[in-house]
Formats: C-alpha cells, sequence, structure tokens
C-alpha cells in the first residue's frame, strides 16, 4: 500500500516508518502540517497517518480540508490525547480510526493495515468465505466443509469481523471497539476468552485450524499454508 | 441540631456563665439601692422626730405644759385616725398627761432612742406594729416621748424587696432567654460552616462556606475558610499536574524503550532464552504503560468537570452488555454471573466512561469471587437516579478498608495475589463523580455489593 505519514517527531516517523516498510508498504513522510496537506491533495493514497498535533496545522484541520476537497482517502489519526472527547473529536472531524499514543506497533500495522482494505461502499458483502468456512450475513448461517455451525448472536458478529479482515492481523481493542463498540481498557483479556469460544466452534472438529494467535498483537484467521 | 448538643454548645455556656455574672451584679446594686432606700428613711423618719421635738420642747417654753398638752391634741386629732406620729407626755412622777400611747415602751432607750413594739389592738389595724421614739427632757422635770410608728416604713422595705427580687428573677429570666436565642443564632450560623466542611471532608472540594452581607467576624471567619480551601485546591491542582506530568514525561521514554524492545524482537534471534527474556521485558514495558495511562485517565477524570460529552441511554442495555462480556470468562471458574433488571432505567452518561467503570467492577467480581460463586447485577430505579448494584459472594471487603479501596495503588490483603494494578476502583469513583453520582460499598453477608447510584433521566418516557 502507498501510505502517507505526516509526523514532526523523528523519531516517531522513523518507527513508524522502518516498521510499515518492513511489513511491505510505501512510505512518504511529512514533518509539517502545510506540507502534508499539500502531499495529501496532490497524490493518491492507500491510507493516511495523521499525527493530532503538528505545527503550522494540526492533524485535526488537514483532515477537514481533505473532506471539504471530497478527498475520501482513509485516515488514522494519531495522538498523545489518548481520552474520549479527544477520540470523538476526532472521527467527527472525519477521521476514520483514532489510535493514541503510544501504541503497540502491531496495533498500528492492523489498523492500518484494515483501513486499506475497508471495502468500498456501495459493494454490499453478503457471504464471506475463508477456506472451507463460509458465512451467509443476511441468512446468520455459518458452515464450514459443509457442517452447520450454531454460533450466539455475539460469536457471529466477531466471526464476521474476522472473516471480513482474514489475513490481516486484528488487535483485541480493535475487536472490542467494532465487534463490542466499547471504547474501554479491560482489566483482564475477556477477549480472548470469547475468542477461544469461537475457536471451540469453528476449529475444534476440523483438521486444520483457520484462527490463529498472533503473540504480542491479537489474532488472525486465515487460510491454512 | 439536638437538644444536648445545643446545651454542650460554648456558645450556651458562655451565656449561662455571663447570665450568672450579671445576676451577681443586679443582686449587688439591688442591695445597695434597698440598703441606702431604707437607711434614707430611717434618716428621714428621725429627722422629723428631733423635728418634731424640737417644734413640742419650743412650745413648752413659750406656753409651759397646757400650751404644750393642747398642741400634741391638736396633732394627735388632726392625724387620726391612721396617723403614724406617737406623743406622750408625762408628769415628773412619770404619769401621763397626754398622748396617743398609754404608757412608756417597756425597753431601755439607747442613745435616748426607744425601738419598741407597738400594741394597736385599739386601732383599726390590729397587730403589734414597730415604732421608734425619742425621749426627751423637758425642764420642771416632765417629759416628753415623740416618735413614729414605723409599720409603714417597714412595709415600704417589704415592698422594695418584694421589687427588687421580681427585678431579679427577671433578669435571670430574660437572661436566660436572651442567651439561648443569641447561642442559638450563634449555632445555626456555626452549623452552616460545619455543614459545609462535612460537605467537603466527604469530598465535595469544591464547596464555600456561604456569607452574608454584614461583614461581621463570622463573614471574616467563612471568608478566610474559603479562601484556605481556594489555596488547598490550588495546592492540590498542582499535585496532580505535577503527578500528571510525570506520568505524561515518563510516558514518552518509557515508550521508545518499549519500542526499541519491540525492534529487537522482530529481528532474528538464534538464542531462544534471551528471546523470551525479550518478551518479558516488553510485556512488562507494556504492563507499565498501561499503569500510566491509566493514571493519566484518572487524573483527567477527575479535573473534568461535567462538560463531558452525554448522552441518554438504557442503563439496562450497559449492564446486559457487561455481563455478556464477562460471561464467558466467569463461566471459565464455574460462576454464576446473572443480571436483574428491575426498572428500565434511562440515565444521562459518557457510555464508554460507564462502560468502563461497570466493567471494571464486574471484572473486579469475577476476579475475588471463588469458583462456583456467585455474581449478581441489578438495575433498579430510585426517585432521581437509577442505580447498578453488583454483589459478589466473594471474601467482601472488611469495613475499617472500604474507603481505602478508592485510594490509588490500594489492594487490600486478600487481593495482592491476584493481578491488577490497583487502579481499578479509583477509576470508577473518578467516572462515578464526573457522572454526579454515588458509589458505595455495602455488605452482602457474605461477600460484597457495590452501588453505582446515576442520575437518571425522568422524562426517559417521552419519544
Amino acid at each position: 500500500m502507498r501510505i502517507l505519514l505526516i509526523e514532526d517527531d523523528p523519531q516517531a516517523a522513523r518507527y513508524i516508518t522502518r516498521g510499515l516498510r518492513e511489513a511491505g508498504h510505501v512510505l512518504v513522510v511529512a514533518n509539517n502540517g502545510a506540507d502534508g496537506l499539500s502531499m495529501a491533495s496532490d497524490e493518491e493514497y492507500d491510507v493516511l497517518i495523521i499525527d493530532r498535533m503538528l505545527p503550522s496545522m494540526d492533524g485535526l484541520s488537514i483532515v477537514q480540508s481533505l473532506r471539504e476537497q471530497d478527498n475520501h482517502a482513509p485516515v488514522l489519526i494519531l495522538s498523545a490525547l489518548g481520552d474520549l472527547e479527544d477520540r470523538v473529536s476526532g472521527l467527527r472531524a472525519g477521521g476514520d480510526d483514532y489510535l493514541p499514543k503510544p501504541f503497540a506497533f502491531e496495533e498500528l500495522l492492523a489498523r492500518v493495515e484494515a483501513l486499506g482494505r475497508r471495502p468500498n461502499q456501495g459493494n454490499v458483502t453478503t457471504h464471506l468465505t475463508v477456506a472451507d468456512l463460509k458465512m451467509d450475513i443476511l441468512g446468520r448461517k455459518v458452515q464450514r466443509a459443509d457442517k452447520p455451525i450454531v454460533l450466539q448472536p455475539r460469536e457471529f458478529r466477531l466471526l464476521e469481523y474476522l472473516m471480513r479482515h482474514s489475513g490481516q492481523v486484528v488487535t483485541r481493542t480493535m475487536l472490542l471497539e467494532n465487534v463490542w463498540d466499547y471504547h474501554f481498557d479491560p482489566q483482564t483479556n475477556v477477549i480472548d476468552v470469547h475468542v477461544s469460544r469461537l475457536r471451540a466452534k469453528i476449529d475444534r472438529d476440523f483438521e486444520e485450524p483457520l484462527l490463529y494467535t498472533v503473540r504480542g498483537a491479537g489474532y488472525m484467521l486465515r487460510e491454512p499454508e | 441540631m439536638n437538644r444536648s448538643n445545643f446545651l454542650a454548645s460554648s456558645t450556651f455556656r458562655l451565656t449561662l456563665l455571663y447570665v450568672v455574672l450579671f445576676t451577681v451584679s443586679v443582686l449587688l446594686l439591688f442591695s445597695f439601692i434597698y440598703w441606702s432606700s431604707v437607711r434614707y428613711m430611717a434618716i428621714q423618719s428621725d429627722a422629723a422626730i428631733r423635728t418634731e421635738i424640737q417644734a413640742l420642747a419650743e412650745r413648752y417654753e413659750s406656753r409651759g405644759v397646757p400650751g404644750l398638752r393642747r398642741l400634741i391634741l391638736d396633732r394627735i386629732t388632726r392625724q387620726q385616725p391612721t396617723g403614724s406620729s406617737l406623743y406622750l407626755l408625762s408628769d415628773p412622777l412619770g404619769r401621763p398627761i397626754v398622748g396617743n400611747i398609754s404608757r412608756w415602751p417597756q425597753v431601755a432607750p439607747k442613745d435616748g432612742w426607744f425601738n419598741f413594739n407597738l400594741d394597736t389592738s385599739d386601732r383599726d389595724e390590729p397587730g403589734l406594729h414597730p415604732a421608734r421614739a425619742r425621749r426627751f427632757q423637758l425642764t420642771g422635770g416632765f417629759q416628753l416621748l415623740v416618735g413614729q410608728d414605723i409599720h409603714e416604713l417597714k412595709s415600704a422595705q417589704r415592698r422594695i424587696i418584694t421589687a427588687l427580687s421580681w427585678g431579679v428573677i427577671l433578669t435571670v429570666l430574660l437572661g436566660l432567654a436572651g442567651g439561648f436565642f443569641i447561642s442559638r443564632k450563634m449555632l445555626t450560623r456555626l452549623e452552616v460552616i460545619n455543614e459545609t466542611s462535612q460537605r467537603i471532608i466527604a469530598g465535595e472540594l469544591d464547596q464555600r462556606v456561604p456569607m452574608s452581607s454584614r461583614q461581621d467576624e463570622f463573614d471574616r471567619l467563612s471568608s478566610n475558610l474559603n479562601q484556605m480551601l481556594d489555596q488547598i485546591q490550588e495546592l492540590m491542582d498542582g499535585i496532580r499536574q505535577v503527578s500528571d506530568n510525570i506520568a505524561h514525561d515518563l510516558k514518552t521514554p518509557l515508550f521508545r524503550l518499549r519500542q526499541k524492545l519491540e525492534s529487537l524482537t522482530s529481528g532474528t534471534s538464534p538464542d531462544p532464552a534471551a528471546s523470551l527474556n525479550l518478551q518479558d521485558a516488553l510485556a512488562e514495558a507494556d504492563r507499565l504503560l498501561n499503569l500510566f495511562n491509566a493514571l493519566l485517565r484518572i487524573a483527567r477524570l477527575e479535573s473534568e468537570s461535567a462538560r463531558t460529552i452525554k448522552r441518554s441511554l438504557p442503563l439496562s442495555d450497559l449492564v446486559r452488555d457487561v455481563a455478556e462480556l464477562y460471561e464467558p470468562l466467569s463461566d471459565e471458574k464455574h460462576q454464576h454471573l446473572s443480571v436483574n433488571v428491575q426498572t428500565p432505567v434511562a440515565i444521562l452518561a459518557d457510555r464508554d466512561m460507564l462502560f468502563q467503570a461497570l466493567a471494571n467492577l464486574v471484572d473486579n467480581a469475577v476476579k475475588y469471587t471463588p469458583e462456583g460463586g456467585y455474581i449478581w447485577l441489578t438495575v433498579t430505579a430510585e426517585a432521581s437516579s437509577g442505580v447498578v448494584t453488583v454483589c459478589d459472594s466473594g471474601p467482601g471487603i472488611a469495613p475499617a478498608e472500604r474507603e481505602k479501596v478508592f485510594q490509588r495503588f490500594y489492594r487490600a490483603d486478600v487481593s495482592r495475589s491476584t493481578p491488577g494494578n490497583g487502579l481499578g476502583l479509583s477509576l470508577v469513583r473518578a467516572v462515578v463523580h464526573l457522572h454526579n453520582g454515588k458509589l458505595a460499598l455495602l455488605d452482602n453477608d457474605p461477600g460484597l455489593c457495590i452501588q453505582v447510584a446515576l442520575p437518571r433521566i425522568l422524562n426517559d418516557l417521552k419519544p
């Protein structure tokens, strides 16, 4: 993916750039807001990563200007202000996702990739398939190798999210935000228990597992190698 | 304020002392008034007697016994029937010639004065009347006695005593009533200050003592207290700011450290032991970062006012979501987690923050309740609030520790072995305060109930 990073802190920029390049992405970096805005307007990028606090022009204004120019490139806002209010104002300004600093690199990578593969609006998916696992979203039915699997509503939504992002790392925070729709920090890893329950239903009776745990990052649903 | 409280108040005791002092001085003053008026009356009466003797002696000198006798008779007649003057003229042998008493008093004179009791059975006011008289030796052996029935004088003295006694009683009564009134008034104003202090102790740090427009000493006291509170608040804000800054400033280098560790782990590591250590170091760094984040979040919540975005929420939905999230976790411990919504109630809250607070409570309940235990989540509605009660059948919290569990980093003895950072309940408290709610720890016998009451929206039934 072509990614534009607008970040004034050179150390943070280096860290993000190196990591994303290692993950196989093309990185372009702007170290202030004005440059960043002109670069984002001139060329097309798959994802924009914008630091909220920037010299010359703050991150939220950049997002607002881009949206006014009818530029709908997915934007991930980075901010040291991790509070809810800031998150809400960030998303209201037109950001697609919001990541409070500091963050684990896996979290950033997972979110950037999720943003980059966000399905185009208008294309409504009704069926999802990963290997022999099939989901009928409208019919609320799941089957693997033609065997029906009965899921609780929350398990269904969890699996749907994982299938939509198959082949991608999905972090626990992303699951909480997207499946449960709450932004909060669980004291214990409640998500793990939900995932292992789901895993018991979709993987236990089958030879090849589909749902993997990515150490230090989260989970990934993918086709067996 | 109750009665014993009032009687024990120092204002009342002061007033009492004041009343006693005042009564003593009134008594002294009245005694002096009594003494001087009695003395004046006695002097007046004696002077009248002397003047009368003088006048009678002069008459005797000029007109002799007959003239004196006529004058005495005249005097007696004129003052009939109630006169108080006493006359007796006797010849050299002591036989009475004229007078309104029958005989000489049977007492020994002192300095020429007789103090005796007069038998007044023949007069219209019978009984023994006190009397005072003086003897005068006329030339030729005649003796003259002039005196006064001082019965009137004595009763006047008694009336003065009665009047003064009433005065003393009234003084005491008025003094007590006044003291009562004044101390009440004082206590009422002090009570306002006390109540405010109580509220501040209870945690409402933004409370201030109300002031009147009189600018009196109470207002000066209130104003001083308020200034003191402002200063304390400033200091506290300062401390919070400093710890906030420390957490913030430590966070960045810690984060960089984490980044370095992270980049090391992603590289190829030939030594599996080293890579395991790196993983541990990374986990430790994450734990520290989470701690700092939690601290900063609490600090921000505490300094925030009610300006946070709040919207109307059905409390039961939130509680069901929390229960749903934690159900598998409690299931693993074979605990029975149940939700009981008695009354659906809407509250004004920030959804994510409240979820975080409730999740922390349920998280604790799951953590501390033994295997096979029970956890109950109950939603009830009160007149002005929606209440969530999280009860468990765990070990509970000793009453002495209840206030402490909300302090940052505090961990009850029973919880030392369980994972956690000691910030969970501090965060709950910060969130509840921010929502103008109330937090209470109750006994579940055995176990603990934590009750969160949040202001409810009363017109929640409207579309």
